[in-house]
């Protein structure tokens, strides 16, 4: 499954790119898999998402919990808790 | 109607095109976030707010839509800034008008308490004297604020 996954504030920082387009592992299902799997593609994914519970996510541009299925998703975004207005 | 944008936003102007014309308005509020220097012995130099193109619509637009499913209000706007902001600009607008003042100040309210919680934005502070930004961290009292308009919900 093809997917664009976006990064944004400290999360893009550490990971060291905005976007980019994956195909995801078969055996990733939900959202704390994925983001279990992320943390394994290297230094800086590693360090980005060593803390899983700072992450937030977002599938098709609306917020998802972690315990939320990736199947079917077109763009996925992970991004520290909100801080505008 | 909603705006995500870089330039300065003009108070009065947004008023007057939001409810100009209307006689059936008994109520504007308007609410605007500003960059503050600092507190304590820290300055701000700059903050720069980045934002999630698409989602950062979407998600205000999802906002707005619940402020006028829960009160009835003649219009609304909310405006929110984005990019590299110096202290004392404005950030963001939120504009709600009703017929009477009640909804106009509650939905103005929630519409902010909603969108700190849930509008895709972060900001980056730069210190005065410092060129590494730091990223601000979310607040427990956003949450709090945002959830208490939940409390009340089967």
């Amino acid at each position: 499954m093809s997917v664009k996954l976006l990064y944004f504030a400290w999360v893009r920082e550490k990971a060291g790119r905005a976007e980019e387009i994956i195909d995801l592992p078969r055996q990733v299902e939900t959202v704390a898999d994925l983001i279990g799997w992320m943390g394994t593609r290297g230094e800086q994914f590693r360090s980005a998402f060593e803390r899983p519970d700072v992450i937030r996510v977002a599938i098709d541009q609306r917020h998802v919990k972690h315990d939320a299925k990736v199947a079917g998703a077109r763009e996925i975004a992970f991004f520290p808790p909100v801080t505008g207005g | 109607m909603i705006r995500v944008q870089r330039e300065d936003f003009d108070i009065g102007r947004e008023v007057a095109a939001l409810t100009g014309g209307r006689t059936d308005i008994g109520a504007v509020v308007t609410f605007t976030g500003t960059v503050r220097e600092g507190s304590g012995e820290e300055r701000i130099a700059s903050m720069t707010l980045e934002h999630y193109p698409g989602m950062t619509e979407a998600e205000l637009a999802r906002i707005e839509a619940e402020a006028n499913a829960r009160w009835p209000l003649a219009a609304s706007l909310v405006i929110h800034r984005y990019g590299t902001l110096l202290p004392g600009e404005n950030i963001v607008l939120v504009v709600t008008a009703s017929a009477h003042r009640q909804a106009a100040f509650e939905a103005a309210s929630f519409l902010m308490d909603y969108l700190k919680t849930s509008a895709p934005f972060w900001k980056k502070e730069v210190l005065a004297g410092d060129e590494e930004g730091r990223w601000v961290a979310a607040k427990a009292d956003d949450d709090a604020a945002a959830s208490r308009w939940f409390q009340h919900q089967a």
